[in-house]
């Protein structure tokens, strides 16, 4: 059967020069910004006020909440940044006890990681997504065909949908209060209004240098990791806790960012549209070396051994 | 061997096109409700899942499908088996309602329709999305044009539009004229081109879940996955045709065109055994049959796609005695389309699993009957078409009622 080898070398010859491409590829830089802001979130300081969301919902002006930011009950079941709430704080209870034998909560703060080399920006379509020099992963609705491609590839669940909007829905996400942190001493409106200082803003190489001394002078209460540092290629929001990550619903995410292998499949098959071209030549040259008629393949049965 | 297409002209509005028009009443209904209410007034999307039955169903199964289209022309136009062509003008025209209907459901889909434009003008060249959209764009316009010539040879020289219409008569007229006398000479630049989108296309249909390789289930998620979509896509092709075709000619009461059928399936021995060995291979290599008996919905939805929509049919074609009985081979060409449709809505719905959110989904009345309601359109379509447009060459069974 002509026509499956021909097939198959033509499937395993693209599946070998993409191979060989794609070790050229990788090697190339990361698109990752040089020295973009970032915000270090120390859990051991976070005495869980949401006072950040209150904050957030005003910068950003979304609709009023459900239940006041001054309602404490909220924190009794965990729940996800939405469409109407770009941060939110949840509760946990790791085990830990205090001297009169109490539960000691630990807060964790949830919003946009702003992702060094964001999944999001990767997927969307027409680039309504991009990674900023100053850090933020930036949404530009004018461009947004509301695909929702980014949040598939959201690693950590952010983005949420206007669903209840027939016409012009948005992508939700934390902004990084992009507008805000663009003027010189800006603060994204979270990290401003945080008054145990449980939020650091600053450039992101400051940020890791600052948590590294927290850590090396006080070992007793850190842990060792700083969440955001390398995962997926590290992201512009870090945390440092006392508790372990997994016990405070922190994503287990590879260090490796997570577009590369479909960005380097798709340049490695698709640069200067080299595969088509060569497909486009090979079946032409099928076509016409193959031009003229056959028989139906019962009339060959004679030929045929 | 000689074949003439020609339009059936048959009774229009049998029972079964009833049943049609009512499906595609609902759905209407359901669409209606979509754009007055939002995406989330009809489906059970969220954030965790923000993809589900239309992506699934209407967009990765409907390009999957529509795979006849390209490897029919493949076989006949490029490779010169001519003794195919009565199967080509229905594989087109199955083509062209797929992809229309595809870019249909997108419009559904997409939170804002009025902006599918817009990847058109905003290139980002990183996604795979933008890659999908660019060829099917191309390739819908492509399948137009290849399909053009059916269109010409019908009503060249009778334009003869009803009304107001009659204005556009001469416009049309020297379109069609046109089309005859250029495209004939031309054809083979649109044939290649096709082929061409449509490996590029489907291939890249396969990558666009390896963006997010935490959230698919490692049986699915592999780097071979564009090159299983690719060879799905071809494997399925002329299955498909068989599957289409017999639906059609039993349903329009025609020859089961056995003798054009036959010989295609014994190809896709082949090509199924292709995408078999691939599969089964990635799946030891990657070292995921572990996985296979751990009894979650997503394992034996893997079993299901794999066995009754893989294996079985495979076996069943290798005997010349299923090759040859029309019933049977119907069922394994079913098979084979039941499991190519299983596996994308496997890829795109099953095997996706958001990290935090255990929400589960499963598709809402409204997004089922949108579904339900753009199929029947389709094969409300290909019925009207046919009947109108030289499509399918098979005669008239003797004994038709």
């Amino acid at each position: 059967m002509k026509l499956t080898r021909r097939g198959f070398f033509k499937i395993t010859g693209a599946a070998g020069a993409a191979a060989t491409v794609s070790r050229a590829y990788a090697a190339k830089a990361s698109p990752a910004p040089e020295d973009p802001f970032g915000c270090l979130v120390d859990l051991t300081r976070c005495i869980g006020c949401r006072k950040c969301e209150d904050a957030c919902n005003r910068v950003n002006d979304l609709p009023p909440p459900a239940r006041s930011f001054e309602d404490p009950t909220v924190l009794n079941r965990p729940r996800r940044p939405d469409e109407k709430a770009f941060t939110v704080v949840n509760r946990y209870f790791p085990g830990q006890r205090d001297a009169s034998n109490q539960l000691v909560p630990t807060f964790v703060k949830i919003q946009c990681m702003h992702c060094q080399e964001p999944a999001c920006a990767s997927a969307c379509i027409v680039g309504a997504l991009t990674k900023k020099e100053n850090g933020a992963v930036h949404y530009d609705v004018t461009r947004c065909i509301g695909c929702r491609y980014c949040m598939v590839a959201c690693p950590f669940e952010i983005p949420a949908y206007e669903y209840h909007d027939p016409i012009t829905p948005r992508v939700m996400k934390c902004t990084f209060c992009f507008e805000r942190i663009s003027e010189a001493g800006g603060l994204p409106g979270c990290a401003e209004i945080c008054p145990t200082e449980a939020i650091t803003f600053g450039r992101r190489k400051t940020l890791l240098a600052v948590a590294k001394k927290r850590i090396q002078d006080n070992p007793a209460r850190y842990l060792q990791e700083i969440y955001g540092e390398k995962e997926v290629g590290g992201t512009s929001w870090m945390y440092i806790t006392a508790v372990p990550f997994e016990k405070l619903g922190f994503i287990d995410v590879p260090d490796k960012p997570t577009p590369r292998l479909a960005e380097t499949i798709q340049h490695s098959l698709f640069a200067y549209l080299w595969s088509p071209i060569v497909l486009y030549g090979l079946l032409g040259g099928i076509m016409w070396a193959s031009r003229g008629n056959r028989p139906h393949p019962e009339d060959e049965e004679g030929d045929r051994r | 061997m000689t074949h003439h297409p020609y339009p059936l002209k048959t009774r229009f509005w049998t029972p079964g096109v009833v049943v049609l028009a009512v499906l595609m009443a609902a759905g209407a209904l359901a669409m209606a409700a979509r754009f007055i209410g939002g995406i989330g007034y009809v489906s059970n999307l969220s954030t965790a899942r923000p993809w589900g039955l239309w992506i699934g169903v209407d967009v990765a199964s409907g390009v999957a499908l529509a795979a006849g289209g390209f490897t029919t022309a493949f076989l006949a136009h490029i490779v010169g088996r001519h003794y195919y062509e009565p199967v080509v003008r229905p594989a087109l025209l199955t083509a062209v309602l797929g992809y229309t209907f595809v870019v249909i459901g997108l419009l559904v889909d997409i939170g804002r329709s009025w902006a599918i434009w817009k990847p058109m003008v905003f290139w980002n060249f990183n996604s795979v999305l933008f890659e999908v959209a660019m060829c099917v764009m191309f390739y819908l316009n492509v399948l137009y044009i290849e399909f053009l010539p059916v269109v010409a040879e019908q009503y060249k020289g009778r334009v003869n539009l009803p009304g107001p219409l009659a204005a556009l008569n001469g416009l049309v007229e020297s379109v069609l004229s046109l089309a005859d006398r250029v495209l004939d000479k031309i054809m083979w630049v649109f044939i290649i081109a096709g082929v061409v989108l449509s490996c590029m296309h489907q291939s890249s249909l396969g990558s666009l879940m390896l963006v997010a390789p935490t959230k698919v289930h490692p049986l699915w998620y592999t780097p071979i996955l564009p090159l299983l979509f690719l060879t799905s896509a071809i494997a399925v092709g002329y299955p498909m045709v068989v599957f289409e075709t017999t639906l059609a000619t039993s349903s329009l009461k025609r020859d089961g065109e056995m003798r054009v059928l036959a010989p295609l399936t014994r190809i896709t021995i082949y090509l199924l055994g292709l995408y078999m060995a691939l599969k089964i291979g990635d799946m030891v290599v990657r070292g995921t049959y572990v996985h296979l008996l751990e009894g979650t919905a997503q394992t034996n939805a893997f079993l299901v796609e794999m066995v009754l929509g893989v294996i079985v049919p495979w076996l069943m074609l290798l005997s010349e005695r299923v090759r040859r009985s029309r019933r049977a081979l119907f069922a394994a060409c079913a098979m084979i389309v039941g499991g190519v449709l299983l596996n994308r809505v496997n890829v795109f719905v099953v095997a996706y699993t958001p990290p935090v959110s255990e929400a589960s989904y499963f598709p809402a009345v409204g997004e089922i009957l949108i579904t339900v309601g753009l199929i029947a359109t389709l094969m409300f379509i290909y019925r009207f078409l046919v009947t109108h447009l030289p499509v399918l060459s098979a005669p008239a069974r003797e004994v038709s009622a």
